[in-house]
């Protein structure tokens, strides 16, 4: 059977890596490439790097990085940051890369979604979803680029809206539940996962593999995480560290 | 020894480039027919379209290259992916003939609603050889996964010429070979030691 995907979520800012929480407060992880070399050793399922400031100072993605990056990678792996071309999306598709993600792009403009998809198949699209909460507790679609939220059309139509314009996968995550490692946002998960029939990337609030199992059994085809997998310990120290592949075995196979 | 890998429209074709150089071969693009010719073995990779697919394949004398140097010299070409596809002689993806080098349809998956199973396939998953082979070890205690994204399979006319069974809803033939022409709907490229493996075999053939 199918395996469900467990992928480390990278954040790039600048040239180093970083860890955010609540998408603030960016924390120096480490080297990108030192990082992907130990991910590689460790046999991860697939790679997932995301410059959280390209499209924040509009700038265009850092090629030269993410070739580098791409090198190293003897598994899938997904860029997003800072693309808002066919142009600039096939060349980082040159660069090695198998998947490109998007948000400020496509977020008012579905028509893009489309053209990628026809041009590069929708296998290669993954939409990225941020929701976060309003003090009244009514979830939104969070604009991570202005730290906005999107309040004209409900998350979830909007969500069924890009799925149909092309994206064949949807990368959703919970703006507050990034970083805190408190647990995924199931009840978002499950409601996502039912209105789309492409895959679903759960990320934000991993902080165990029972959390990836319950992401899992909520409905996600594949969990992401970011602090999980290079914080050890109360104090948030660095390391890198991902599941031996027999502990996945496993998770998945209890119910 | 020297891997030709065919430039087909777009996919993503360093990834195959970096895999062959990692396990010790020697890897080239291919552009132009001429360059069919220098090639000891053949690579079609590919993601996207069927019909995009072959529509590049159709270039300046590319096809009766590809046809002189794989049927008649016999030399070993490998599809990747949507390559493996391309090897067939329709899909119901698009309305473009195949190249029909092995004989086998490319379908849709169909699957019941209540599997709830998501399109494409896409993830890691086990590859069962069903027989002895070139590419995937027949008998072993070791579980063979490689990474897989697509939506079409290939189900061949004659059933053995499938090498590599893979269960996804109900069992489709993820690995084919008949003499020296093979196809993978994995990538190899991106399956990090078991991929390695099994690019060193194609490259020691």
């Amino acid at each position: 059977m199918l395996k469900h995907r467990v992928i480390p979520s990278l954040l790039l800012h600048n040239d180093g890596l970083v860890k955010t929480i609540k998408f603030k407060d960016p924390k120096y992880v480490g080297d990108p490439i030192n990082a992907i070399k130990i991910f590689n050793e460790k046999e991860v399922d697939e790679l997932m790097l995301l410059d959280i400031t390209a499209s924040k100072k509009k700038r265009s993605p850092n090629y030269k990085l993410i070739e580098q990056i791409a090198g190293e990678c003897f598994m899938p792996l997904t860029y997003g940051g800072g693309i808002k071309s066919e142009k600039e999306a096939s060349q980082i598709f040159s660069l090695g890369v198998e998947k490109i993600c998007l948000q400020t792009a496509v977020l008012d403009n579905l028509p893009f979604i489309t053209s990628l998809a026809e041009r590069f198949g929708s296998q290669s699209i993954t939409v990225s979803i941020d929701l976060k909460k309003n003090w009244l507790g009514k979830t939104y679609l969070h604009h991570a680029s202005t730290g906005k939220l999107l309040k004209e059309d409900s998350w979830l139509e909007n969500l069924k809206k890009m799925v149909h314009a092309g994206a064949g996968e949807v990368l959703l995550n919970s703006v507050d539940k990034d970083g805190t490692m408190s647990g995924p946002a199931l009840d978002l998960i499950q409601q996502a996962s039912d209105a789309i029939d492409v895959p679903l990337v759960a990320v934000g609030g991993i902080s165990n593999l029972e959390d990836i199992k319950a992401a899992v059994d909520a409905g996600a085809s594949a969990v992401a995480a970011g602090s999980f997998f290079v914080f050890q310990g109360p104090h948030r120290a660095v390391l890198i560290t991902y599941p031996k592949y027999h502990e996945l075995e496993k998770l998945f196979r209890k119910t | 020894m020297k891997i030709g890998i065919l430039e087909v429209g777009i996919s993503n074709i360093a990834s195959v480039y970096r895999m062959i150089e990692k396990v010790g071969g020697k890897a080239y693009y291919i552009s132009t027919a001429n360059q069919i010719f220098n090639a000891d073995k053949i690579i079609i990779p590919g993601v996207g379209h069927f019909d995009k697919g072959m529509k590049s394949l159709h270039k300046n004398g590319w096809i009766e290259a590809l046809y002189e140097r794989i049927t008649v010299e016999k030399i070993p070409v490998m599809g990747i992916c949507l390559g493996m596809q391309l090897l067939c002689n329709k899909s119901e993806e698009g309305i473009e003939k195949g190249l029909s080098l092995i004989d086998a349809d490319v379908k849709k998956f169909r699957f019941d609603s209540e599997k709830k199973l998501k399109i494409p396939h896409m993830g890691w998953n086990i590859v069962h050889s069903v027989r002895d082979n070139d590419l995937i070890p027949y008998i072993t205690n070791d579980e063979y996964r490689y990474y897989f994204v697509h939506s079409y399979h290939v189900e061949p006319i004659d059933p053995n010429l499938t090498i590599g069974i893979t269960n996804y809803g109900a069992e489709f033939c993820a690995a084919i070979q008949s003499d020296n022409i093979y196809g993978v709907q994995f990538h190899p490229e991106k399956s990090h030691r078991f991929g390695m493996e099994l690019m060193k075999r194609f490259i020691n053939l």
